[in-house]
This record gives structure tokens, C-alpha cells and sequence, in this order.
């Protein structure tokens, strides 16, 4: 059975991201659109994270992951956008021929007239690390422990160990010992946390939980199942230092190294896909380089506020409906680059032109104490950002405002720059 | 009694660590703090530190469980007794997002509800 369609506009992943470009879509008037989702929910990776601290900025309150998607699946469906959960979409054409497949309705081929990748991204597996030892069981990504302790039920351990001090990571030490577990110890190989200081304090330090920095897990033991880890302190070179090894008695190892944005499906549409931030290149309307493909959310580029994901993604939708509509012409563009100290900047181009607000979103390389970032247009300042800390664990924002975008005469780059 | 504690405020990415000084329990002075936020923070902390309780509980007749939260942030000092409480928690369907899960929770005042719907 193989049914072919034909669709105004295909977004692919029913996230936070996807949703918010849906009902962005919809509101602008685009009817014949469909998510694809290949979970049997809509709600993406917020449905596994039961913590609170959602939605400040968007909602002025502070909603748990489940409440926050909630908000956005009620009003998809108040909408009456179609949900089809169960769909994994297995390809994306630079054509915009999206296929797909479910249990209900078989191999699905449609032709889109726009497409919105919305499909988030993953963890780091343990493949990535090259952490020696045996291949035992007992070692998993924070992410997996956090879908089976809380949307499966089930404790994968009793004696923890955390690799890595990203916020996944350090809720995951906080539920782990909630839920009745020992965790011994955070170990993070960089001299500062990528966490976010709340959950330091929250996660850690409120249950007495040691946080080595520099330091790394240099052996894992055991046969079938973990039985204990070996912790090393390292150097400036990040290499671990002879003779200084600690030994844990765990039969869990979480890793909690980073994520990656998930692109099998971009790079398969033949879009151009940014080394430093493993995602789409984009122009500022979320376009990628294939004409009528969009990208936002953490597929684009990983964020650490899903309000940030909400607010770009509804930018996608209204862009992509623009698109849709005749709407969007192709337009010259100017390129947007790192400069010092500066990981990442999205978008990477500007089109030529437009008198619009363009927010650009980066990381900083290390933590700037009372530091600016600098935005130049051909070697002169156009914008500037004063801040007594920036940090790479929080994506920072420059806004561009619109009479300075109508402005652009050349490329632009961003930098940071310490005093002020 | 005079006692001096060593916080880090959560305000901002700034992570000030304060010194506190504290007699019989009460805030006599705080330092290192770069804003009047920090100051703020470390009375709060010092004196009744609270913290919001997220958790999962059991449903009847399914494996999995269904997520819960304190609707306010309750003593800090209650949440492993709260836990336990949650513990012996068991819902029947249908749920739906902010029904109560359990009452006054360890005597707190406060209600556990629930985060999402379960129908
Ligand atoms: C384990 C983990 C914990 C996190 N914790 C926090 C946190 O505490 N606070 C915070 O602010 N942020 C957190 N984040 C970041 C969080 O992912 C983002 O804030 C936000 O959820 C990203 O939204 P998204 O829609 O881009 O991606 P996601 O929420 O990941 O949604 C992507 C969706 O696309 C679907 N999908 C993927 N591929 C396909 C395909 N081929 N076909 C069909 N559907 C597909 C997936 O099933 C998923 O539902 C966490 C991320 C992870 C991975
Ligand atoms: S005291 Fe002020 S500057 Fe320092 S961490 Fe707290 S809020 Fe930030």
C-alpha cells in the first residue's frame, strides 16, 4: 500500500518546535499542512522532563516540561491542525518529497510545497567518548534514564555516577536520589559546569552530591553488569594525570556529554549543514540553502530554553506560510560569521534589504566576566550587547533592530570583547 | 550561636558566592553578593529555604506512572518525607493536569497535583 499525497506544508517532528511552527502556520492562514510525529505523542523530549522551570519567559510563570507542551498540543488542537503521531519520516527530497511511514496508514509520499524540520536532537552516545573499559551493562545517556525513571517507571540503578555537568545531568542526579539512589559523584573533565548555577545548587549541593571538575572517567569495570569506575583529575591539555585516580564502587555511569542535533534527514535534502553548530545553515527567516526548507528549534542549533525554541519556530511557521503564499522571493544575502570568542551564530546570513528585527543567537567559546558582545558591519559597530557574565552553558542574544538590518552593507561579524 | 555559611546565589549566571553570617539563626550580614538580589536570596535561604517537589506516582493497573508537582514550593527539610509519601500514592485514570494527587503533604498546606493528563 503506498498513498501519495500532495500537502501546502509537511513539518517534521511534533516537539516544541514543530508545534509552535504549526500553529504559526495556521494562523497565517496555511490549512493544508500536517505534523508528522514518530512518537505515539506529540510533546517531544518535554514529556520526559517532569522538572520545573519551563515557560518563564514565554508564559511568566514556571511550568514543568509535560504542562508546557500541554499548552501548545491544546491549542494545535483548538486549531484543528492534524497531529500524525506513529510516523517516522525516513526521507526529505531537496524537491520537498517527504516520505513516511505508520502502522495505520502504510509508506505515505507527499508532496510539500514547504517543509519545517523540527526533529530536535539527541545525546552523545557512548560510541562518541572512547571512555575505556568493557562493554557492560549499567551505562546509559542521562536522557534514556530520564525516559525509563520517569515516563517508564522504572530505576535503572543504585549506585550512580554522572559523567558530565550539563542540566540534564545534574536533574538526573536530583531524581536519581529522590527516587532512593546513592549518587556518588558529578564529574565534569572542563574546569567550570556547562549547568545552569540553579541546578548545581538544587541538583547537587542541596543533596550533598560532589561535583569534581577537571576531572574524567578513565576506566569502567565490570563484565556483565557495572560494578565500579575509576575517576582521573586532568590537566590544561584535558588529558588525565598519572596517579590520580579515585575509585567508585556504581553499578551506573550516566553520561551527560552534549547533545547533537539530529540531521540524517537534512543532510539527505542536500542542505548545507554548519561544522560549529551541527545544524542548517539559515537566512534569518529560518530558510535553509534548498528553497522551501525550514529549520528551527534544537535540530537548528541545541538551546537550553525551550521558550527560545517556541519563539524561533513561530518565526519558521509564519516564514514558511510566507513561502507557501508566492510570498518569500529569494533575495541577495549577507553572511553572518564568528568572530573572536564567539561559537555558533544563527542565523547565518541576512538577506539584503529587509527592515525587520533579527535576532542573532550564539555562545560564547568560555565564560566573559564583564564582557560585550560586539556586532560589526564592514569593520563598524552596528550593535553591542554589555553584560556582567556570559557563559557557554546560556546562548546569548543580540537583537538587531530593524533600522540597522535595512542598513547592512556588508557582511557582519560578531565578537566578544572583555571590559566596557 | 554565630554560624557562617557559604552560599551561591541562583539569580543569575554570575553564581556570587556569599558569606553569611547568622546569629541564633538569624541573618546578621551578608557579603559578596554584586546585586541586591543576592541579599535578598540569602535571607530567604538561610532562614526557610523552600523548593518545589517534582516527582512521578504510581497508576493502577499500568506501568507507567504519571507526573506530579507540589503547587507551591514547600520546606526544604520535607522533601524526602514528601517523597515518601508520594510513594505510597496510587492513581486511577482518567486524571487530568492540576487534579489533586495528595492533600497538605506532610502537613505542609500544600497540594501535590497533577502535571499531566492521564484519560
Ligand atoms: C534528554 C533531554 C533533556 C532536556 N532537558 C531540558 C530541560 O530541562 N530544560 C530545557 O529548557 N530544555 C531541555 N532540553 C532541551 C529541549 O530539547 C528543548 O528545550 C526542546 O524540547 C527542543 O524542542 P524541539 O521541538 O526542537 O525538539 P524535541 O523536543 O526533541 O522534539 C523533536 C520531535 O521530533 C520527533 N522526530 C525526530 N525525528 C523524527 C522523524 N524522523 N520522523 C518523525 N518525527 C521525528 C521526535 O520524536 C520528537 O518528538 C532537553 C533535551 C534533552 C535531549
Ligand atoms: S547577587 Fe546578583 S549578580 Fe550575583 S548571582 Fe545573585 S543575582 Fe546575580
Amino acid at each position: 500500500m503506498m498513498e501519495h499525497l500532495k500537502k501546502d506544508l509537511v513539518i517534521v517532528g511534533g516537539g516544541p518546535a514543530g508545534l509552535a511552527a504549526a500553529i504559526a502556520a495556521w494562523e497565517d492562514g496555511i490549512r493544508n499542512l500536517v505534523v508528522l510525529e514518530r512518537e505515539h505523542q506529540a510533546g517531544g523530549i518535554l514529556r520526559q522532563c517532569i522538572h520545573n522551570g519551563f515557560g518563564l519567559h514565554r508564559f511568566g510563570e514556571e511550568l514543568t516540561g509535560p504542562e508546557y507542551a500541554q499548552r501548545d498540543i491544546d491549542r494545535a488542537k483548538e486549531l484543528g491542525i492534524p497531529i500524525q503521531c506513529d510516523t517516522t519520516v525516513l526521507e526529505v527530497t531537496e524537491e520537498r518529497q517527504v516520505t513516511c511511514v505508520s502502522e495505520q496508514e502504510g509508506l505515505q509520499i507527499i508532496d510539500a510545497g514547504a517543509v519545517i524540520l523540527s526533529m530536535g536532537c539527541r545525546e552523545r552516545p557512548r560510541g562518541a567518548l572512547g571512555t575505556p573499559g568493557t562493554r557492560c551493562s549499567g551505562v546509559f545517556t542521562a536522557g534514556t534514564a530520564q525516559k525509563f525513571v520517569n515516563l517508564e517507571g522504572y530505576m535503572p540503578g543504585k549506585r550512580v555516577v554522572i559523567l558530565g555537568s550539563g542540566d540534564i545531568g545534574l536533574i538526573m542526579a536530583r531524581r536519581m536520589t529522590l527516587q532512593g539512589a546513592k549518587v556518588l559523584a558529578c564529574v565534569e573533565l572542563m574546569p567550570f559546569s556547562s549547568g545552569l548555577n540553579r541546578n548545581i545548587v538544587q541538583c547537587l549541593e542541596d543533596y550533598n552530591i560532589p561535583l569534581y571538575l577537571s576531572h574524567t572517567v578513565t576506566k569502567i569495570e565490570g563484565r556483565d553488569r557495572l560494578t565500579g569506575i575509576e575517576v582521573s583529575e586532568v590537566g590544561p591539555d584535558r588529558r588525565p594525570i598519572p596517579g590520580t585516580q579515585m575509585h567508585f564502587d556504581c553499578d551506573t555511569l550516566l553520561l551527560s556529554v552534549g547533545l547533537l542535533p539530529e540531521n540524517e534527514l537534512t543532510r539527505g535534502a542536500n542542505v548545507t549543514i554548519s561544522p560549529v553548530t551541527s545544524g542548517a545553515e539559515v537566512e534569518d527567516t529560518l530558510q535553509t540553502d534548498r528553497p522551501g526548507i525550514f529549520a528551527c528549534g534544537n535540530v537548528l542549533h541545541v538551546h537550553d530554553l525551550v521558550d527560545f525554541v517556541s519563539e524561533e519556530s513561530f518565526r519558521a511557521g509564519h516564514a514558511a506560510a510566507a513561502f507557501v503564499r508566492g510570498n518569500l522571493p529569494k533575495a541577495e544575502t549577507v553572511r553572518v560569521s564568528d568572530g573572536e570568542g564567539v561559537r555558533g551564530v544563527v542565523p547565518q546570513k541576512i538577506r539584503k534589504g529587509i527592515s525587520e528585527e533579527v535576532r542573532l543567537m550564539f555562545r560564547p567559546a568560555q565564560v566573559f566576566k564583564k564582557a560585550s558582545a560586539v556586532v560589526e558591519c564592514n569593520g563598524r559597530e552596528i550593535a553591542r550587547k554589555r553584560a556582567m557574565i556570559f557563559t557557554p552553558g546560556e546562548m546569548a542574544v543580540v537583537p538587531l533592530k530593524a533600522d540597522v538590518v535595512a542598513g547592512l552593507d556588508g557582511d557582519v561579524t560578531v565578537r566578544m570583547e572583555v571590559g566596557s | 550561636m554565630l554560624e557562617e555559611r557559604i552560599i551561591t546565589c541562583i539569580n543569575c549566571p554570575m553564581g556570587c558566592r556569599m558569606n553569611v553570617q547568622l546569629e541564633d539563626g538569624a541573618v546578621k550580614s551578608v557579603t559578596g553578593n554584586t546585586c541586591k538580589r543576592g541579599e535578598t536570596y540569602a535571607h530567604q535561604e538561610c532562614t526557610m529555604p523552600v523548593r518545589m517537589v517534582t516527582a512521578v506516582v504510581a497508576v493502577k493497573d499500568s506501568p507507567m506512572p504519571l507526573s506530579v508537582k507540589t503547587r507551591t514550593p514547600i520546606p526544604k527539610a520535607k522533601i524526602f518525607e514528601c517523597m515518601k509519601e508520594l510513594s505510597r500514592v496510587t492513581v486511577s485514570r482518567p486524571v487530568h493536569e492540576k487534579d489533586v494527587v495528595l492533600e497538605n503533604v506532610c502537613g505542609t498546606g500544600v497540594d501535590v497535583i497533577a502535571t499531566r493528563n492521564l484519560l
